[in-house]
């Protein structure tokens, strides 16, 4: 089975980051339409109908998000674009921003003309500073093109377009804590109500999307939401970018129609297990999704629905393949590590919960831990999920450890010992 | 670091643009910070009072150093001249970067977070940074080093000056 390619079909041509290559493939035709023959109404309603969900993690539908911006409201409204790829195993907006990183920003230009915003914001993870590179200079080039600042193509409408560069949090790739960090502060997560929506960046209206979902979005006007709407399954419209990584002979970044069997992702795009391991299990969705066994995998398709059916999610499209020599007790112990070191230390669940949870596995892991710390894992994850906290921080650390746990049992309880002696 | 820091020419050059691109000028803490860095490869509580001295008003340095503590990005205390940053997050492990941590530490004598003496080397582990499917890789400054054995890491290394 090959790609769709609709996002990445220009990928790997020479200077595909220029306007000059992006124009010469009819580049900015779909912010020419919708800034000169489309109401801001119609450019929503038309992403509506396409069904494009957020490709950054949560899945919510696109337009809905934007109907949701009061646009008599008298305050100015703001755009932003969350580029802070975070998630264990994610590196697919590396690709759009570094390669095609225009596309993404004719995506923006339609996005704030649809919710009325003159200003829009690229918040890039620090790391990136290709991106960052290549953001510039689309940014740059935009300007130069007329593309952005005022009056853009004579249409009469303005937007100015700036970078912000995040700085190593994790936390930044929650859409309040992004808005917070945008602000100059500490990364840490809002209260939600109120949404962006209604009091965002400096109080004010606000959009946040991910890269994919606004490259994705000059695609929709382009070809219309029709054609959109007829690539994947009835609710999960269109293609995705999946980043695959782990001991498959093709590792990598792969698009592909929503739907498409995960087996079918891993066998014939990705050529299969490399070295002829055997497949141990997949997590489908980013570090932060429960992990899907290779008896399960072999019945999950890459669509909401499926990943719901299996009580899993599709989050930021990260597929993570452990194989049957992957330590699942160390892979575990990583992440919830992870999720301790990146907990912003607002909420006691999360901030406590993360360290316990890593450090029992830690000990698990040594060799040292006791049946009594398998079941504590268990019970004290109870009280770090469902709402307890501001953000889902530590909802993440649970769906990364206990699914875990309860599916590869005997493996982490071969590792116990009988009876910890030793005062810990 | 001398007490009397200020922006190098091209910082300030960059400092005067970000004062037109953001309606609140608190936004301009984080990029702030980083020019600080760029000039002195660190930031100092010194630096941070005059990034708050420069932002002025309500801006003090209990903010700037509230968010410098936060982010990780920003090195409180002076690295080497290669900071080495390797991948140890679940993709990477799988993939096998441990044995690099080790390679590494083991080859200039010093233990993951530490220095060498002569102030060359910074070996610290970090968390994911988005090249999994490249794994086991490794960030020395800025720069990506990607599908790493230990054999290429030893190119690498050599080829530093």
């Amino acid at each position: 089975m090959p790609e769709t390619k609709v996002l990445t079909k220009y990928r790997g041509e020479k200077d595909s980051h220029t306007i000059s290559h992006y124009k010469s493939k009819g580049g900015y035709e779909a912010a020419k339409k919708a800034l000169t023959s489309m109401t801001s109404d119609q450019i929503v309603d038309e992403v509506k109908k396409s069904g494009l969900r957020g490709r950054g993690g949560a899945g919510f539908p696109t337009g809905m998000k934007w109907s949701f911006i009061d646009k008599k409201s008298t305050k100015p409204k703001y755009l932003v674009c969350n580029a802070d790829e975070g998630e264990p195993g994610t590196f697919k907006d590396r690709i759009l921003l570094e390669e095609l990183p225009h596309q993404m920003v004719e995506g923006m230009i339609i996005a704030a003309k649809a919710i009325d915003a003159h200003h829009a914001f690229i918040y890039i993870r620090g790391e990136y500073t290709l991106s960052i590179d290549r953001v510039q200079q689309a940014v740059d080039e935009a300007y130069a093109a007329g593309l952005l600042g005022k009056n853009i193509l004579g249409s009469g409408y303005d937007l100015e377009m700036a970078l912000y560069q995040g700085a190593g949090a994790y936390i930044c790739g929650e859409e309040t804590a992004l808005i917070n960090s945008l602000e100059g502060r500490r990364g840490h997560p809002r209260l939600k109500p109120p949404f962006p929506a209604v009091a965002g960046l400096y109080g004010c209206p606000t959009v946040v999307n991910n890269v994919e979902t606004f490259s994705a979005v000059t695609h929709i006007i382009q070809n219309g939401s029709d054609w959109y709407a007829k690539m994947g399954t009835p609710k999960s419209t269109g293609t995705r970018l999946f980043s695959v990584s782990g001991p498959v002979k093709n590792p990598g970044v792969f698009e592909i129609t929503l739907g498409t069997p995960l087996m079918t992702l891993i066998n014939e795009l990705c050529g299969g297990m490399r070295d002829g391991k055997k497949l141990r299990g997949i997590i489908p969705g980013g570090s932060s999704v429960p992990i899907l066994t290779a008896k399960e995998c072999e019945t999950a398709n890459m669509d909401f629905e499926s990943m719901a059916d299996h009580k899993t999610m599709l989050g930021s499209g990260a597929v993570i393949v452990l194989a049957e020599d992957t330590d699942i007790v160390e892979t575990t112990f990583r992440l919830a590590e992870f999720y301790a070191h990146e907990s912003c230390g607002q909420c006691t669940p999360c901030r406590e919960g993360t360290h316990w949870v890593a450090g029992l596995l830690h000990k698990i892991k040594d060799g040292h831990g006791t049946q009594k710390d398998l079941d504590l894992i268990l019970s004290l994850s109870v009280n770090m999920e469902g709402g307890t906290t501001i953000c889902p921080l530590a909802d993440a650390c649970v769906g990364a450890v206990r699914p875990t746990i309860l599916k590869y049992r005997s493996e982490f309880e071969s590792r116990l010992i009988k009876e910890n002696k030793h005062v810990a | 670091m001398l007490m009397s820091y200020k922006f190098s020419d091209k910082s300030e050059k960059r400092f005067q643009l970000l004062q037109t691109q953001f309606p609140d000028k608190r936004s301009l803490i984080l990029p702030c910070l980083y020019l600080v860095q760029t000039d002195e490869g660190m930031v100092s509580t010194e630096s941070m009072e005059y990034i708050a001295n420069r932002i002025g008003s309500p801006i003090e340095l209990a903010h700037v150093y509230g968010v410098a503590t936060f982010y990780t990005m920003y090195n409180k205390k002076q690295v080497g001249k290669f900071h080495i940053q390797i991948c140890e997050n679940i993709s990477c492990y799988i993939m096998g970067n441990d044995n690099i941590t080790n390679h590494l530490c083991k080859k200039f004598g010093i233990k993951k977070g530490e220095t060498t003496p002569d102030k060359k080397f910074t070996v610290t582990g970090v968390q994911c940074l988005g090249a999994c499917g490249y794994a086991p890789m490794m960030q020395i400054n800025e720069k990506y080093y990607e599908n790493l054995s230990l054999e290429e890491v030893d190119k690498i290394i050599n080829s530093l000056e």
